[in-house]
């Protein structure tokens, strides 16, 4: 049975008829690369999957439930990664994940140092705001890894990564699918994941 | 892969997880949040410049005098509510973490008055004897004052989830907030006005705590939809 | 059935139908109304005992004064409508009213004043009603500033009907609010016209008044509405069909 489901999507953004009679199914272990150019509404459709932005018509199912009929379990569910990192600057990576992880759920300081690791990120004790750009959207996938949720929202997360970066993100979504979770990515890289797994939805 | 139900957060340690940020961060940058304090204390000493500056004089405009600086603090206290958070992406992140959303902006509405309105009704003492209240009048000064400011930050917050990031904000914010707090201002007034004539303002502390209390059920959750739309 | 008579009403081109044949009943309505409430009051109604002619300005003044709050409430209620149901329509007649309801809330304020000036000598008095006035004034500013302030109509809609339902709960707490100060400062009172003890020749022009502004307020709504569904609809279909 599918997890995710699309169906009929309609989206304004002002005036513009961004999304018109959108529908796709995304099952367990698949990702969804949605890709297109620039302003076409790849955002808009993530922001719109997560609950951001309101849906003028359409429905999003979840594990085959409306999605506005619970709104809160599927937020617990998933994971959105933005343009932004929503990181605070004032504070450490490791500080940073103990908050924003400590949200949903109990994490202990021996996981997120694991998360740091597998990210590698050495400098864990700094503020962000004195990491570089690369170095934040490293700890912004630590949070996505610790959350442990089965649907992953990514608005290009390996913009500002370098090559290895770019591994990590491809191992991170390979390891995910593996575990049976999903994906939904816009990006117009290569994602590097396996063909057998990835699914592309191409916004014009 | 989904979290186990005995490791999830419930709300209330969502809550208190989200206080301890919020506190964390202000210690990290205590200046910000001093700068309103500053600002009551100059408004307060320019009653005394633009009018006649004898205690006794004083002593007749110093409740409105107390309340009208207050009110003003705390609207520009309003803008570090969302300010931070949405600027970094934040706000969002909170909006869609699957705790009750009203919830969690009641745990940030509560550390924003704990920096910004329990300081100011702690220095409202010593700028109400400067403005000629006699020391008998300052427990009631600050019951009704505390009272009352609970009242301003909460409705404050949904002002200010309305208007963060908008241009000219803050004087939308304090367009849109004035006019919803006059009855706080109207019933704090009048109980500083009569703790300093020494009288007994039980009456207006009644309905200042039931406004409080109205305030604290509803007003997080219009700010909830206020925030949720501003976020669109 | 209900609801498909309400959903109907919620599509713009059937709305714009509708208010359109609707309107010059309202516009012909008022116009009667007012122009037999004027007479009445101007012309047949006896002078007070008190206050000789200038009491006569209480058949703008009332009249629009309680317009001003209903206005809100309408722009509230419409707001609540839209939110719940998400009906553009109903976000569009709540647009409407808060120019309308700014503007009674102005008529009621001058014409306070210009009662005030025979009445105290001077034209503002910090008499509970006209202070109400003016706070209800200032709330619908702040609507109009929000509404401006957003460009995108939609979350404009959503953000400005937010404001409108706390607005609605807070109108009264602030009336009472300030009538009790008012009561506690013994400060003068223009209003002190209670209708129980008016006599009826002045009673009813005052009621045809009342009557005349509502169906006004109508009319001026429908009006705006209109032109509001035409604005945000400019794009679709049935709008090339309708002006043809």
């Amino acid at each position: 049975m599918s997890q995710l489901t699309v169906e009929n999507l309609q989206l304004w953004r002002g005036e513009a008829h961004l999304l018109k009679n959108l529908g796709f199914a995304v099952d367990a272990g698949c990702c969804l690369q949605v890709r297109g150019r620039n302003g076409v509404g790849k955002t808009s459709l993530l922001r719109a999957l997560c609950g951001l932005t309101l849906l003028e018509e359409g429905q999003i199912r979840w594990r085959g439930q409306r999605v506005a009929a619970d709104r809160s379990a599927f937020h617990s569910e998933l994971a959105y990664q933005g343009h932004e990192v929503a990181l605070k600057g004032d504070l450490s990576a490791s500080e940073n994940l103990r908050y924003g992880v400590g949200l949903r759920r109990e994490v202990s300081a021996a996981e997120i140092a694991a998360a740091l690791q597998r990210v590698a990120l050495a400098a864990t004790d700094i503020p962000v705001r004195q990491l570089s750009a690369g170095q934040r959207r490293r700890v912004a996938l630590a949070r996505v890894l610790l959350l442990d949720v089965p649907l992953w929202l990514m608005d290009e997360p390996t913009s500002n990564l370098d090559a290895d970066g770019h591994a990590l993100v491809a191992a991170l979504l390979g390891e995910h699918l593996a575990a049976g979770g999903l994906a939904v990515v816009a990006t117009h890289q290569a994602l590097g994941v396996e063909a057998s797994r990835l699914q592309t939805l191409e916004l014009d | 892969m989904n979290v186990r139900p005995d490791v999830r957060s419930t709300p209330w340690r969502a809550a208190r997880v989200l206080a301890a940020r919020d506190l964390h961060l202000a210690l990290r940058r205590p200046g910000e949040w001093l700068l309103p304090l500053g600002f009551f204390l100059v408004v307060t000493t320019l009653f005394p410049l633009s009018l006649n500056p004898e205690l006794s004089r004083l002593r007749d405009v110093a409740a409105g005098a107390l309340w009208v600086a207050a009110l003003l603090s705390s609207l520009l206290a309003l803008e570090l509510l969302f300010r931070d958070d949405s600027q970094d992406g934040s706000l969002e992140q909170l909006a869609i973490c699957g705790q009750p959303f009203a919830w969690l902006l009641s745990a940030k509405a509560a550390v924003h008055w704990l920096l910004t309105g329990l300081p100011l009704v702690l220095v409202a003492p010593l700028a109400a004897i400067a403005l000629g209240a006699p020391y008998a009048s300052l427990p009631g000064v600050l019951v009704a004052l505390a009272l009352g400011s609970v009242s301003l930050s909460l409705i404050g917050a949904v002002g200010a989830g309305l208007t963060f990031g908008l241009r000219r904000g803050g004087a939308l914010l304090a367009m849109i907030v004035l006019p919803l707090a006059v009855p706080v201002l109207i019933f704090g007034a009048r109980a500083t006005e009569l703790a300093i004539k020494g009288e007994v303002a039980t009456a207006p502390l009644y309905l200042l705590g039931a406004m409080a209390v109205l305030a604290a059920t509803l007003a997080p959750l219009a700010a909830a939809a206020a925030v949720r739309v501003s976020l669109e | 059935m209900a609801w498909t008579w309400f959903h109907k009403y919620g599509s713009p081109p059937h709305f714009y139908r509708l208010a359109g044949r609707w309107l010059p009943w309202l516009s012909w309505g008022a116009a009667l109304a007012i122009a037999a409430g004027l007479i009445g009051g101007l012309g047949l109604a006896p002078p007070d005992y008190q206050q000789g002619d200038g009491f006569r300005i209480i058949y703008v003044h009332a009249p629009a004064a309680w317009l001003s709050t209903m206005v809100y409430t309408v722009m509230a209620v419409s707001a609540a409508v839209g939110l719940i149901w998400r009906m553009g329509v109903a976000h569009a007649v709540s647009a409407s009213c808060a120019p309308i309801g700014a503007s009674f809330t102005a008529v009621a304020l001058l014409t306070g004043m210009l009662w005030g000036r025979p009445m105290w000598g001077t034209y503002w008095e910090w008499d509970p009603r006209l202070t109400s006035e003016l706070l209800l004034l200032f709330l619908y500013l702040g609507y109009l500033g929000l509404r401006n302030a957003i460009d995108d109509t939609a979350r404009a809609d959503r953000a400005c009907a937010v404001l409108a339902i706390v607005g609605v709960v807070n109108v009264p707490i602030i009336h009472y609010s300030v009538i009790w100060w008012n009561s506690l400062h013994q400060a003068p009172s223009v209003m002190k016209f209670g209708r129980a003890s008016m006599p009826a020749s002045m009673l009813v022009p005052l009621l045809l008044m009342l009557l005349g502004f509502t169906l006004c307020f109508g009319a001026l709504l429908l009006v705006r509405a209109r032109g509001e569904v035409l604005r945000r609809e400019r794009n679709a279909r049935w709008i090339a069909e309708v002006l043809a």
